[in-house]
């Protein structure tokens, strides 16, 4: 790129950007440029300060030091209007859509003067159809957003930032909720735009899809810039080195023979909560040492399976067996009685209460039957046996009297599964247990969950990430609007495949056949 | 300028809030005293002197914290759960009406036994009268704000009714008043000729039963988990349902006594004015104390001090006696504000 570089001046240049969290340093003295029709990935684990650094070029945070250029022009800090205006577009993780409006009302949605008599449908809807159609972004202008897919929505974002003369365009981790299909197509769309004079810069922690996008490949961690690499000089494997600073382990799942069922759905059903999707008659078996996987781009019936087997929620239609006894009476403390151990999906409002601390988190599960006697708690058995967990699964903490908002996630990850492990149980419910978590408390988890497998217990673990499902599982379902494909064995399946259930395509075939 | 949050705030951090809310609340009264044409010292010297200045004043000013640390005791049990029960004063009206009922002569019974069944009577009705809104809450999903809050303005005109009809005393020359008390439903003097009664002794004790229950008990445990987080409590197992309607039963039933206390040991009858207001004043000390039972004594000491010490000073400086209304508002205010900055830090950007 050095020769690029010395043609035009960069369209974006970052000069040693500092921002810090309290004790936190997000960002260490970090500075890059960027060319005219580049891409560059932002590559780095959850936490190593990748959306704190865009968040601060688009101007919603201001650096502590440092700072941007664009077209060479410096941007006013803590201002993502002058963003706006100097044509930087971001497109962020969580989309930023009014879904009871159109697509082109969302896409003119701040552009038009307060002033304005009137907006003028008709040539904002050409120009849509014209930036739709030079870009590959397919979709109807006419359509309320809150119908659409999470892929066009994303479309209609990009859009967005196109409608508003964007020529640097942000995309903060795009393939989160994307298919691999869905994926393949923005990564047509956006060949098209730097085709067409933008640049890109591209956040994820996906090794895959960096080197297929990207022409260069910055690396953060720890809120510093460890690595700059040209994409065609590197490899996979050199740059999850660098991401994760040593090697990359992951447990060993030794092939060992089914157990017995432990749990049984039967044609299950249930209703969803607000507008997720509910279940329609599933059918699965979890068996004694084997890890489940189920796949699936989330919000697709993974809450109300999870909500089911938490005992949150009964089913409507058909029926939950646990160790052959059909259930009737069903709730999150009959669960635990049966022996489900729980890792909710959101440690921070349903695994944990932020502001007791951990002895109170600890026992949240276990008080009535392990620490109480008629009603009178026993404070000094369950400090007790918080301190047991903190030094059995390395907790970092300053003691058990410490309010559990004040841990990192991963800290708070490993208490909840000390007190999911502890209670030795024959069941593990896994909702995405190590999203967000650096990759040492990734590692240790799932080295206790395949350890939960090698003592016999069932573990149905509920990822959007397909790599971990493919490393971990032992059998692996897809999940598509509250459906659930047939049970595929280890190595049996590529992603692509699995990709195409994901999409909900299996589905129709299977129906079809039969 | 921004707020940042304060990752674990120190005691002191934490004991500022009242002790701020409660100079702001002097400061502001200064002002208004000067306005009045008092001077600020002579007018606390006064208010200090009538609330505590003679063995009368202070047990008028005991006297005087017995209900509001009734009805303190149960808000702050209910908001710990995040039940926002703005209705201790119908609640508290239920239990002098049940004294009432009970304790005109309906039971001819000896002292102790009577007592004993018309206090726990009492607080069946608090209870109950509670329950109701809690019910709508968890069913229904009702606002209990709105529905606590209107209730005491049903309730205020049922006793109306009932002092105007059924409970209306025969001799009471046509007052809207009820029927004396029979002796043996009064609650005794502590110490013979002193106008202090068994009641505020029984406050003390309920502090007490609470502070043990929020702290030693699963129920106390319950409760504030609920009220810390509803979605996770009920997640970990906890019946997030039965613990909003228990905690009801307590607050209401802590409401109650407080009727019963007033009515059965300073009143000795029920009428309209039985109560200024105790209800929504035992919010302002529930929040003065931070929801902690022992805190609730204080305040209500501390809040009875202000009316009964406003009334001397009124009386001996001319200085309205509505100081002692302002006074307490502004220290609600101030707590609330308070409390937000000993949870955040203010920081420049």
């Amino acid at each position: 790129m050095s020769a690029r570089d010395q043609a035009q001046p960069p369209v974006l240049r970052l000069s040693n950007i500092t921002k810090r969290f309290g004790a936190l340093c997000a960002n260490d003295d970090v500075s890059f440029s960027l060319a005219k029709g580049e891409v560059i990935a932002l590559l780095g684990e959850n936490g190593a300060g990748k959306t704190t650094l865009m968040n601060i070029l688009f101007g919603q945070y201001s650096a502590d030091a440092g700072e941007v250029e664009v077209f060479g022009q410096r941007l006013a800090p803590g201002n993502p209007r002058a963003a706006l205006d100097a044509g930087v577009g971001m497109v962020h993780q969580h989309f930023t859509l009014a879904g009871n409006l159109t697509v082109w009302e969302n896409i003119v949605l701040g552009t038009q003067a307060l002033s304005a008599p009137r907006l003028r449908a008709r040539a904002v809807k050409a120009r849509i159809a014209d930036l739709s159609k030079r870009f590959h972004l397919p979709v109807d202008p006419d359509a309320k957003v809150g119908q659409l897919s999470v892929g066009e929505r994303q479309r209609v974002e990009i859009l967005k930032a196109l409608y508003r003369d964007a020529r640097i365009l942000i995309l903060d981790e795009p393939t989160a909720v994307l298919t691999p299909q869905e994926s393949d197509a923005l990564f047509a769309t956006l060949r098209e735009a730097i085709g067409l004079g933008l640049s890109v810069v591209f956040i994820s922690h996906k090794l895959h899809e960096v080197m297929a996008i990207s022409h260069r490949v910055l690396v953060l961690r720890h809120g510093r810039l460890v690595a700059e690499r040209a994409t065609a000089d590197t490899s996979r494997e050199e740059l999850a080195a660098l991401m994760v600073g040593g090697a990359v382990s992951s447990p060993k799942i030794a092939p060992m023979p089914p157990g017995p069922a432990l749990m049984r759905l039967s044609d299950v059903s249930s209703k969803g909560e607000g507008h997720a999707p509910g279940l329609q008659s599933v059918t699965l078996t979890l068996h004694g040492g084997q890890i489940t996987g189920l796949a699936g781009v989330s919000g697709n019936g993974q809450g109300a399976l999870s909500d089911l087997i938490s005992g949150l929620a009964m089913p409507s239609a058909g029926q939950l067996e646990i160790a052959g006894d059909a259930i009737t009476n069903w709730s999150p403390r009959r669960a635990l009685a049966r022996g489900i151990g729980r890792i909710p999906e959101d440690r921070h409002h349903t695994g944990t209460i932020a502001d007791f601390d951990l002895t109170e988190n600890a026992v949240l599960e276990t008080y009535t039957r392990d620490f109480a006697r008629h009603g009178w708690l026993d404070w000094a058995a369950a400090r007790a046996h918080a301190e047991a967990l903190i030094a059995t699964y390395d907790v970092r903490c300053p003691g058990p009297d410490t309010a559990i908002r004040l841990l990192s996630g991963g800290n708070m990850q490993k208490l909840i599964l000390g007190r999911v492990l502890e209670t030795k149980p024959r069941i593990i419910l896994a909702n995405q247990p190590v999203r967000g978590l650096d990759i040492g408390a990734l590692n240790y988890v799932h080295a206790r969950l395949a350890e939960a497998r090698e003592q016999g217990a069932a573990v149905l673990l509920i990822s959007e990430d397909l790599d971990e499902i493919i490393t971990l599982s032992d059998v692996i379902h897809v999940i598509s609007q509250g459906r659930l494909s047939p049970a595929f064995a280890r190595g049996t399946m590529a992603p692509e495949a699995l990709g195409r259930w994901m999409a909900g395509d299996g589905f129709a075939e299977v129906a079809h056949a039969s | 300028m921004r707020l940042e949050p304060i990752a674990n705030p120190g005691l002191a951090r934490r004991l500022a809030p009242p002790a701020l809310a409660i100079a702001g609340s002097f400061l502001v009264a200064s002002l208004l005293a000067l306005i009045a044409g008092g001077n600020p010292f002579a007018v606390f010297g006064a208010i200090l002197k009538g609330a505590a200045g003679s063995k009368f004043a202070l047990l008028e000013t005991l006297n005087r914290a017995t209900p509001l640390i009734f009805t303190g005791l149960a808000v702050a049990v209910a908001f710990r759960a995040k039940l926002w029960n703005i209705g201790a004063e119908a609640q508290l009206y239920a239990g002098a009406v049940v004294t009432v009922m009970l304790g005109t002569g309906a039971l001819p019974w000896p002292s102790l036994p009577l007592l004993v069944v018309i206090g726990v009577a009492a607080m069946l009705a608090g209870a109950l009268l509670l329950l109701i809104p809690a019910l709508l809450k968890t069913r229904f999903g009702v606002d209990e704000v709105v529905t606590t809050l209107l209730f005491n303005f049903i309730f205020l005109l049922f006793v109306s009714y009932l002092l105007e009809g059924p409970l209306k005393d025969p001799m009471g020359m046509g007052w809207p008043k009820s029927a004396r008390l029979i002796p043996e439903a009064r609650l005794p003097r502590i110490i013979d000729g002193l106008r202090l009664h068994w009641g505020f002794v029984l406050a003390l004790i309920s502090a007490l039963v609470l502070w043990v229950i929020n702290t030693r008990t699963t129920l106390g445990f319950e409760m504030r988990a609920v009220g810390q987080n509803a979605e996770a409590a009920r997640f970990a197992g906890i019946p997030v349902t039965r613990v909003i309607l228990k905690t009801a039963l307590l607050s209401g039933g802590l409401a109650a006594l407080a009727g019963f206390s007033e009515v059965a040991g300073l009143k000795g009858s029920l009428t309209l004015d039985l109560s200024p207001g105790y209800g929504y004043t035992g919010i302002v000390v529930a929040m003065l104390a931070l929801l902690h039972p022992l805190g609730v004594v204080v305040a209500a000491l501390f809040v009875a001090a202000i009316f009964v010490g406003a009334d001397a000073m009124s009386r001996a400086l001319g200085v309205p006696s509505y100081l002692a209304d302002i006074m307490l508002a502004s220290a609600l205010l101030m707590m609330v504000l308070a409390i937000l900055l000993s949870k955040f830090r203010v920081v420049r950007d």
